[in-house]
């Protein structure tokens, strides 16, 4: 019998792990309520990727183009709104409008045209990058101050970004755990045969997971917008959102091939992650170091997940 | 259900690749805006600029034939000529154990890379990229964010130097004689050796492979430390003509991927071509030169690089019957 | 009154072997209609028909009377009918009530989980009282013979007048037969039309109101009682010996390959030896742990206990490379998943083994146990008629195909070869082409072991037949053994005394 390693266990040694090395090194003062909120903040916008990211996977696919997107959004955002509070609500709108249509796009390429999600959702990120820089340079636009509300803001002295975050993450659970279309993401990911023989419409599922991602990119992009100020076509790409979605998501229990994963348990790797940064930030560590441990750690994870499987993967 | 039977590799072999026809319609249309192409000082630059895709190329068909990707191909590339950069610190003499240190090292990341897939059996798209982070940290790291140190004469001879006065082509560059050689000796592996045979054999069916008493591991590590290497030689023939930044090899491996899917190489496995790569990664470079001429900006490139990937990849799809 | 269904005249053809001719089948409600068969016999194929999976040749269908004609799975669900296979298509990762109701989950674009989880624990209770399936339990969770428990509750979870069981207590133990066996009693009271297919003479007699026995696609005998199992097993076997078989070896030699003990997870003290010269059968049903002794023979599963020898020596292969290299071969069960590699060509396929075991940077038609014209040769010597080397191996024939695995072992020079299913899928006059090589093989010195479902085959082919059941070896038989006595071996009854071993 293997024994599984899950998020719950991952997340607790990481906590565990982040205390004890902050109390050793003296500076307890870190672990004050407000520096774990705001090492929580700072995840947001990976957070909000990283649930779309999650739905993708559950349906055996994946999206590379979120990045991109996030990029897009920000400066879409930013644009349309140019500093007038009146043309806030047409810039959400347009921001998720765009998301919806890439995420359509990717869905279909990948579930009708039958191409590889990794290739069709790369291919996607190029056209999405290429198509942004061609038309923006640097930072483009403007967002009124009240949008900034979304950064700065707070509820019940919670960050703004944060409520957000889990209202999504809440909001993506219950739609995986009680709908029909979550019940049909978990089939149409763990054994396509069988869920088209039951009569699921895998395809339609398919095509709704990457609509989902992708407008979870596209907030992601507007919350960057309101940290920011403004938004630029290499935001997406500075943040590495697309290559972290992807590995919170598996260390958080959310397995590649399809079928099985969760929401809580990518929030859960998000905290793993910024843990991480925080941790590496008050020991001093050089941030290019922190990199390299993250390459390692992803690894790490996956293969943990992996042992025991006796199939063979290329 | 039966499986519709790919088409026949003997076939194929017979038949041109396409995509040297392809290759063929976009020379000609550079050639259309631009007469002075046909000059050596205009075709010979084009190849030498080329030759770092070719190889990246090429070595990635090595993996791809396996049935995995190697996303940290660029991440190799910038260590190689951040790298060189900060050990050579223009120290002439430096340049030969240099290089030999970078192709040690990248085959050390191909090795990890290939053990990491056939011992702890994370998929390749997750171990690569592991590596290419891992390895951009490092390069970070050691060079602290921003590159110190210089890259020698003699280093930067092989992607920059051309002879002169050479008879017939007029002028001759070493890129083009490395890109020759390391291409014949990669098309060798693939084409004309044993172990050619066995990778494919791992990309048709790993399970039946390894029945048949092929080491599929082993098959896999080399395959990897194939494409790590093909990676520092373009790294080198790079650090000759692009200055040394931290990007310097950004996207690098997708758009390897892209070329060997143009030459004909199938995704995840089973079939493998070196000079339809090699022939890709001048089609690509072809179109970005004709991009170029025709006065779009280096956008317009990321957005047909896109298409192109796709598309190339739905085509290939359609004609395997899958 | 109509029947529950009734199947009328069904034949059905696949290239190159005809897998139903005219075989007529009529339920009743409120019946057990056991259908037997061994291996082959064509039963599987008739329920595939029967929900839809494949449509008939020739014959019609009706349920309740009324026309039936499936194009899917699903229209035969809709009708009423359910089939459990043995082939779980259950979902590892979801709860026992979410794979119940998969596709069907009740409630609208918010699925009830109140009402799934009553009505599956409503499904689940034909099983009786402590049965320990949680609805909300993972099926990843659950031992093999809960999950084929789960798997018949989605079955009975759309209230079927129609419930087909394809070897359900192949995985098993007495006390979950036990609760299967009270639970189509159930069913059978409630007037559900049971198809229960089965080997087991001792579930016929508990269960069965009807017997029906296919045997090459044909129905062999039909009863409207449970006649003595001797009558069944008799009705199963017994055919003209017309074809013609290799003449059996006069003696054999020395011992090749001895297991002594062997056991793993699904083999109990497996001993036997096999000498060089003589070509050895193994029987058994499905289920009865031949591939699973050929795959611990080959490293695929090793054994965990006991000792083995090949050549003399000492052999405990870890992985089938180790197998190989000490001499040993295995065409495995399963061509296009395990042997063949099919975007290669023929001479690819024929030469891997070889090359496997070459130097890596060596030219590929030059290995050293087979360059290109050796494997020509060897072609050659096996009748194999292919267009040329590179012609893609995947449009040979089944009989072709074969011949190219052997080919590959024949190149490495083996002491002893394991076939496992070595006809399966090929047509008749490509079988006696692979009876003809194996008897060579073992003419020219090799121990030949080989695992077939086709009792004519081992019975003719085969200088002695070792029987498993159960995943021992339960006997021996001498070559020319009658299939009736193999049978008897395989099932554990012993013919003309009427009640099971």
């Amino acid at each position: 019998m293997r024994v599984r390693a899950g998020p719950g266990p991952v997340l607790a040694v990481s906590a565990a792990i982040y205390v004890g090395a902050i109390l050793l090194s003296g500076q307890a003062q870190y672990l004050l309520p407000e520096n774990l909120v705001s090492v929580l903040g700072r995840a947001v916008a990976l957070g909000l990727t990283a649930v779309g990211q999650t739905l993708a996977i559950l349906v055996a696919s994946i999206d590379l183009s979120v990045a991109a997107l996030i990029s897009a959004s920000a400066v879409l955002a930013s644009v349309v709104m140019d500093g007038d509070p009146a043309m806030v609500v047409p810039g959400v709108l347009a921001v998720l409008a765009l998301g919806a249509v890439v995420g359509l796009v990717n869905g279909l390429l990948v579930a009708k045209a039958r191409v590889n999600p990794l290739i069709a959702t790369l291919g996607m990120a190029l056209v999405i990058q290429g198509g942004l820089s061609a038309v923006v340079s640097n930072f483009a636009g403007a967002v009124p101050p009240a949008f900034q509300l979304l950064d700065q803001g707070s509820l019940l002295g919670v960050p703004a970004g944060l409520v957000l975050l889990l209202a999504v993450a809440a909001a993506a659970s219950l739609m995986l755990n009680l709908t029909r279309f979550g019940s049909d993401v978990f089939a149409a990911g763990g054994n396509p045969e069988a869920a088209r023989l039951a009569g699921i419409r895998t395809g339609r599922t398919v095509v709704g997971a990457h609509v989902l991602c992708s407008l979870c990119a596209a907030l992601a992009g507007l919350y960057l917008a309101a940290r920011l100020g403004s938004g630029a076509p290499w935001i997406g790409r500075d943040g590495v959102y697309d290559l972290e979605s992807i590995a919170v998501a598996v260390i958080g229990g959310t397995v590649l091939a399809g079928g099985r994963g969760g929401v809580w348990g990518t929030l859960a790797g998000v905290a793993v992650f910024a843990m991480i940064d925080s941790l590496f930030n008050i020991l001093g560590v050089d941030a290019f170091a922190k990199q390299v441990f993250r390459g390692v750690i992803i690894v790490a994870a996956v293969a943990a997940y992996a042992a025991g499987t006796r199939r063979l993967v290329a | 259900m039966t499986l519709a039977a790919p088409r026949p590799f003997a076939a194929r072999l017979r038949g041109v690749n396409p995509v040297w026809a392809v290759l063929l319609l976009l020379l000609l249309a550079i050639l259309l805006l631009n007469p002075a192409f046909a000059e050596p000082q205009g075709f010979m630059n084009f190849l030498r600029r080329a030759a770092p895709l070719c190889l990246l190329a090429a070595g990635q068909v090595f993996v791809l034939t396996s049935g995995g990707f190697d996303l940290s191909q660029g991440a190799v590339v910038t260590f190689t000529v951040v790298g060189a950069s900060m050990l050579l610190d223009n120290d002439e003499g430096a340049t030969g154990w240099v290089i030999l240190v970078l192709l040690a090292a990248g085959a050390g990341v191909g090795a990890v890379n290939g053990l990491v897939v056939s011992v702890l059996r994370v998929p390749s798209l997750i171990a690569t990229l592991g590596t290419m982070i891992a390895l951009g940290g490092v390069v970070m790291t050691w060079s602290g964010g921003a590159p110190r140190g210089y890259l020698t004469d003699g280093f930067r001879a092989f992607g920059r130097f051309m002879w002169r006065d050479v008879p017939v082509v007029g002028l001759l560059p070493a890129a083009l004689l490395v890109l020759v050689a390391g291409g014949a000796l990669l098309w060798w592996l693939l084409h004309a050796t044993t172990y050619g045979r066995l990778l494919h054999a791992v990309g048709d069916n790993p399970e039946a492979a390894r029945l048949a008493g092929v080491p599929v591991a082993r098959v896999r590590v080399i395959a990897f430390v194939a494409s790590a290497l093909s990676a520092v030689v373009a790294g080198v023939l790079l650090g000759g003509f692009s200055g040394v930044s931290l990007d310097v090899g950004t996207g690098a491996e997708l758009q390897a991927i892209t070329a060997a899917v143009l030459g004909g190489t199938l995704l995840l496995g089973g079939r493998g071509l070196v000079g339809g790569a090699v022939g890709g990664a001048l089609t690509l470079s072809a179109l970005f030169t004709l991009l170029n001429l025709l006065g779009l900006p280096q956008p317009v490139r990321e957005v047909a690089q896109g298409l192109i990937l796709i598309l190339a990849v739905a085509f290939a799809v359609r004609r395997r019957g899958t | 009154m109509s029947a529950a269904f009734e199947m009328r005249g069904i034949s059905k053809s696949f290239p190159g072997v005809r897998a139903l001719d005219g075989v007529s089948l009529r339920a009743e409600a409120g019946e057990v209609h056991a259908l037997v068969g061994e291996n082959g016999a064509g039963k599987s194929t008739l329920m595939r028909v029967l929900t839809g999976a494949h449509p008939p040749d020739a014959g019609t269908m009706a349920v309740g009377g009324r026309p039936f004609a499936p194009r899917h799975p699903l229209d035969a669900a809709r009708a009423g009918i359910a089939v459990v296979t043995q082939e779980l298509a259950l979902l590892p990762d979801r709860t026992v009530a979410q794979n119940v109701f998969l596709g069907r989950e009740p409630g609208g674009w918010r699925i009830d989980r109140r009402a799934m989880r009553e009505g599956a624990r409503a499904a689940l209770a034909v099983f009786g009282e402590g049965h320990g399936i949680e609805p909300d339990a993972f099926v990843r969770d659950l031992p093999v013979a809960r999950r084929q428990m789960v798997e018949i509750a989605r079955a009975l979870s759309r209230s079927p007048r129609v419930l087909v069981l394809d070897e359900p207590t192949a995985a098993l133990d007495e006390r979950e037969c036990e609760r299967l066996f009270l639970a189509v009693e159930r069913l059978r009271g409630e007037g559900v039309a049971v198809v229960y297919i089965t080997h087991r003479m001792a579930e016929i007699q508990r269960l069965a109101d009807r017997v029906m026995v296919l045997k090459d696609g044909r129905v062999s005998a039909a009863w409207d009682r449970v006649p003595a199992p001797g009558e069944i097993v008799a009705a199963m076997v017994g055919r003209e010996l017309g074809a013609y078989f290799p003449r059996r070896a006069e003696g054999a030699g020395e011992v090749v390959l001895s297991v002594r003990g062997g056991s793993n997870a699904a083999l109990r003290d497996v001993s036997f030896e096999l000498r060089a010269g003589e070509v050895v059968g193994l029987a058994g049903l499905q289920g009865s742990g031949r591939a699973a002794l050929a795959r611990a023979l080959f490293g695929v599963e090793p054994f965990e206990r006991g000792a083995m020898a090949l050549g003399g020596r000492p052999f405990a292969p870890r992985s089938p490379r180790e197998a190989a290299a000490a001499g040993l071969a295995m065409l495995p069960g399963d061509r296009k998943a395990e042997g063949l590699l099919l975007a290669q060509g023929v001479g690819d396929n024929g030469l891997v083994s070889a090359r496997a075991f070459a130097r890596l940077l060596g030219r590929p038609d030059r290995a050293p146990r087979a360059d290109r014209a050796r494997i020509e040769a060897l072609f050659r010597e096996l009748d194999l008629r292919a267009a040329d080397l590179d012609a893609p191996v995947a449009t040979l024939s089944g009989g072709n195909q074969q011949k190219v695995i052997v080919a590959r072992w024949l190149a490495m020079g083996p002491r002893a070869l394991v076939f496992v299913e070595p006809t399966k899928g090929i047509d008749v006059s490509a079988k006696a082409g692979l009876h003809a090589i194996m008897r060579d093989l073992a003419r020219a010195g090799a121990g030949v072991l080989f695992a077939s479902s086709d009792l004519p085959e081992v019975v003719g082919v085969a200088d002695r037949v070792l029987v498993m059941r159960e995943g021992r070896l339960a006997g021996e038989l001498p070559g020319g053994a009658t299939e009736a006595e193999v049978m008897a071996v395989a099932t554990g009854v012993v013919p003309g005394l009427g009640r099971a071993a």
